[in-house]
């Protein structure tokens, strides 16, 4: 920023007015330097390493099913990429390990199908966080639901806990994991929400998939940023939550069902 | 009136030393299945994502559940202030203790991280019922050990009555907590109720009764020592009582979910088309640890034959048993209902009924439970003095005529 | 009498056994410092010649380190890298197969054999260095390069006007 070389020979009178012309020309000059910050932070969402999480923000997707592509798979596989968990067995075990899955959904009454993906749901009031008996499951300030793997027993009664049948118990020992995303062998895990990307500024990988593939069907964000494009759509479209009746308030909403 | 004496029982014959190492090599076949389980992980068992809870924890809560109901005829003792029962007393703290230790045990060997053990026990979530069981179960042992101790020490006796109304009060909140571990499951169409607590309350009056007459039964028999039918009767009117009251939870449970049309779906599930589930709630639940129970223990003469006494004893724990694989193993088989009113698929077996079949090692580690709590008995009668040396009609209560 | 003599024998058997302990002790403590120890292998070509603390500090201190760590950026996302599991990874990976543990002489599990001490982080933790950071571009450039501050000239204006 350039200081303008001037200012010292002037008298009182014009240095007022000298004074107050710069004074809102450097102001006018600062916010046009730091507006394109501003705007980067607010696409890039990212905090400095050192800096703790805090409630101001909290992330949650908008998933609409109306976008979903039936039989597209996308989403899983740039979790279980992303994350490094092998891909389900064909047909899959019922122990293997799933973050996100689609769901093909079919009204009982008129036969009509379509599909949406089901992972944590990310509540606000997580059965999973109440019941965990040593804390292991816990909800950052951010939102975010996770299980410290450090404190996980695997009693599994998180599992037995969640409405949305969200977590999975890892049976057997793993090796090659990826170095973002420590995960092992008795201990119970779920849907991050990429943790590993989105303190880096990135969007979750299934978002960002989603994206790729051109459905746009996943979209991730700050429901507490008013500006942000998933609070702004929250705010004028319907959306619903998945078992609303349980009032648990959580992160993930679904649009176009 | 002649005073009770406690003596240790023999315990040198070779009946006695193959009765106690049978009951050892299942103890050792169960820690023998922990180790290859924790060591392979769980892939080895039956359990799986979407049924996590198994036959270990059938075992587990049939045995915590019981362990509490043993407690009762001492509780009838010093709670109730019937004397004919005091000298009962002191095996049914022992069998508390032993059922409470064998199901923790199981529950403990099957974490996914057993090795965390101590975090399980320093970190505690206050909000979370199973922190809140840890603080029950510990307490439990440290209430009924004194009561013990105020029962087995003669300075002590004076605090017999406030440690038994200790203990019972304690286990009470304990079964509560037990039930409420699936009633506070707000997600499960067949748990989520405030039910379970009370049915699970009941429920072990049931099966804490029935193995305590099976272990007194065992250890007079097998010792030679006599054991009045005064007794007998008494308890298994009792305990016959305790098992109608079961029933009667089980109908009210049913009843109302079968009212709410949203319940249905499970309800089918449980009492029609749930396979194996509902032949172990009809024919385990209510035939052999109900109906058949009741017939023999409300009725005098059939109640007098001791072969249909242990019979009655017998049916209710294979009763109680299947009583827990319905709950919790079926209560799982039963799909979550993520989207009410559409059918679901996926590839995480949404929408389906969940597919659960017990392996060996689970089904030891189970059984290796109660093996550890009838040995912790066995050697227990043996090494101090909790059985009275005679429960004759005669010594039990002088007044009845012989 | 027979007490006495029973226990002043139970005293001697107890002094007898800590003597041959403390004995033993000093012989392994005097033994000369190369021949005892873990054998392990640190290869200084893959990232310079000294760790983020002294070796002194480390040796007692490194699982404080790596319990806090662990918490800080589990609990509350802070992800600085200097006592971070990976960053003593990146190092610490043996050159022959990129791993820390295998075999005694693989940094992690040298010392940690010699020392009778379980490891348990690699049960979830991969045990392999990643590649070199320049392979994977993923992030953004820090909004921070661009000015978050207002710039000087406000307050030098103010200065000058005394």
């Amino acid at each position: 920023m350039s200081q303008p070389q001037n200012t010292e020979n002037q008298s009182a009178q014009a240095v007022d007015e000298h004074r107050r012309n710069f004074i809102g020309t450097s102001a006018a000059l600062a916010t046009l330097t730091i507006a394109p910050g501003v705007m980067v932070y607010g696409l890039a969402h990212s905090k400095p390493a050192d800096e703790p999480v805090s409630n101001k923000v909290r992330w949650g997707m908008l998933i609409d099913s109306s976008k979903c592509a039936d039989g597209c798979t996308d989403c899983v596989t740039a979790c279980f990429t992303e994350n490094g968990i092998s891909l389900p067995s064909t047909p899959p075990k019922e122990t293997d390990s799933q973050w996100i899955r689609k769901v093909e959904l079919k009204d009982m009454r008129t036969s009509r199908t379509q599909s949406l993906p089901v992972m944590c749901q990310h509540c606000e009031e997580p059965p999973c966080v109440d019941v965990c008996p040593t804390g292991a499951s816990f909800k950052r300030a951010d939102g975010i639901v996770l299980v410290d793997r450090h404190i996980c027993i695997g009693c599994r009664y998180c599992m037995m806990a969640c409405p949305y049948k969200a977590r999975s118990f890892v049976h057997e020992t793993l090796t090659d994991q990826n170095p973002d995303v420590p995960r092992g062998k008795g201990c119970v895990e779920s849907c991050t929400m990429c943790v590993q990307r989105v303190d880096q500024g990135l969007n979750p990988a299934c978002a960002d998939a989603c994206t790729k593939a051109g459905h746009q069907a996943i979209l991730f964000g700050d429901l507490n940023d008013p500006n942000s494009e998933i609070a702004k759509r929250i705010a004028s479209k319907a959306t619903v939550q998945l078992r609303a009746d349980l009032a648990l308030n959580p992160g993930i909403r679904y649009e176009g069902f | 009136m002649a005073s009770i004496t406690f003596s240790e029982l023999k315990g040198t014959s070779t009946r006695f030393w193959f009765l106690a190492g049978l009951i050892g090599l299942f103890a050792a076949l169960g820690l023998g299945s922990a180790y290859y389980m924790e060591h392979h992980g769980h892939i080895v068992t039956g359990m799986n994502n979407s049924i996590v809870w198994g036959m270990p924890h059938v075992f587990a809560v049939f045995l915590i559940v019981a362990a509490s109901g043993a407690l009762n005829a001492a509780s009838i003792a010093s709670v109730f202030g019937k004397m004919a029962y005091k000298p009962l007393a002191p095996l049914s703290g022992l069998l508390a203790i032993a059922l409470l230790a064998g199901g923790l045990t199981v529950l403990m060997l099957d974490l996914g991280r057993p090795d965390r053990l101590i975090i399980a026990m320093t970190y505690l979530n206050p909000k979370s019922v199973f922190a809140w069981n840890v603080l029950l179960y510990t307490g439990f042992f440290t209430f009924v050990a004194v009561y013990l101790w105020t029962m087995m020490d003669k300075t002590k006796v004076t605090y017999t009555k406030e440690a038994g109304m200790a203990a019972f009060i304690w286990r009470l909140v304990l079964t509560t907590g037990t039930g409420s571990i699936f009633g506070f499951l707000v997600a499960r169409e067949p748990y989520s109720t405030a039910l379970l607590a009370p049915m699970f309350i009941i429920m072990s009056f049931a099966y804490g009764m029935a193995l305590y007459l099976l272990v007194l039964i065992a250890a007079y028999t097998g010792s030679g020592r006599p054991l009045g039918d005064a007794i007998l009767q008494r308890l298994g009117r009792l305990l016959g009582v305790f098992v109608a009251a079961a029933l009667y939870f089980v109908f009210v449970y049913h009843l109302t979910n079968l009212y709410f049309t949203k319940q249905h779906a499970v309800e089918k599930f449980i009492l029609l088309d749930g396979g194996i589930y509902t032949t172990m709630f009809w024919l385990g639940q209510i035939i052999i640890g109900g109906v058949l129970p009741l017939i023999i223990l409300l009725n005098a003469k059939l109640r007098a034959s001791r072969t249909l006494l242990v019979a009655a004893c017998l049916m209710i724990v294979v009763g109680g048993l299947a009583q827990m694989y319905v709950t919790i193993i079926g209560g799982q088989a039963f799909p979550l209902d993520i989207f009410p009113g559409w059918q679901e698929s996926s590839s995480f077996f949404d929408g389906v009924t969940h597919h659960y079949a017990p392996s060996l090692p689970e089904t030891l580690l189970g059984l290796g439970g109660l093996a550890i709590a009838l040995l912790i008995v066995t050697l227990g009668v043996k090494v101090l003095r909790f059985l009275p040396a005679s429960l004759a009609d005669a010594d039990v209560d002088p007044h009845k005529k012989a | 009498m027979m007490a006495w003599l029973a226990s002043h024998r139970m005293w001697k058997w107890t002094a007898g056994i800590i003597a041959v302990l403390c004995l033993s002790i000093a012989y392994a403590a005097s033994s000369s410092a190369p021949s005892v120890g873990p054998k392990i292998v640190i290869d200084k070509t893959r990232s310079g010649d000294h760790c983020v603390e002294d070796t002194a500090f480390m040796r007692k201190n490194h699982m404080k380190l790596l319990l806090h760590q662990r918490d800080e950026t589990v609990h509350k996302g802070i992800r600085t890298t200097k006592y971070s599991l990976k960053n003593c990874i990146s190092c610490h990976a043996s050159t022959k197969d990129n791993r820390v543990i295998g075999d005694d002489e693989h940094f992690c599990q040298g010392c940690h054999t010699y020392a009778a001490v379980t490891l348990d982080c690699w049960e979830c933790h991969a045990n392999k260095a990643r590649p070199a950071p320049a392979a994977i571009a993923t992030t953004l450039p820090a909004p921070a390069a661009i000015a978050t501050t207002l710039p000087a000239p406000a307050e030098s204006v103010e200065g000058e006007k005394k």
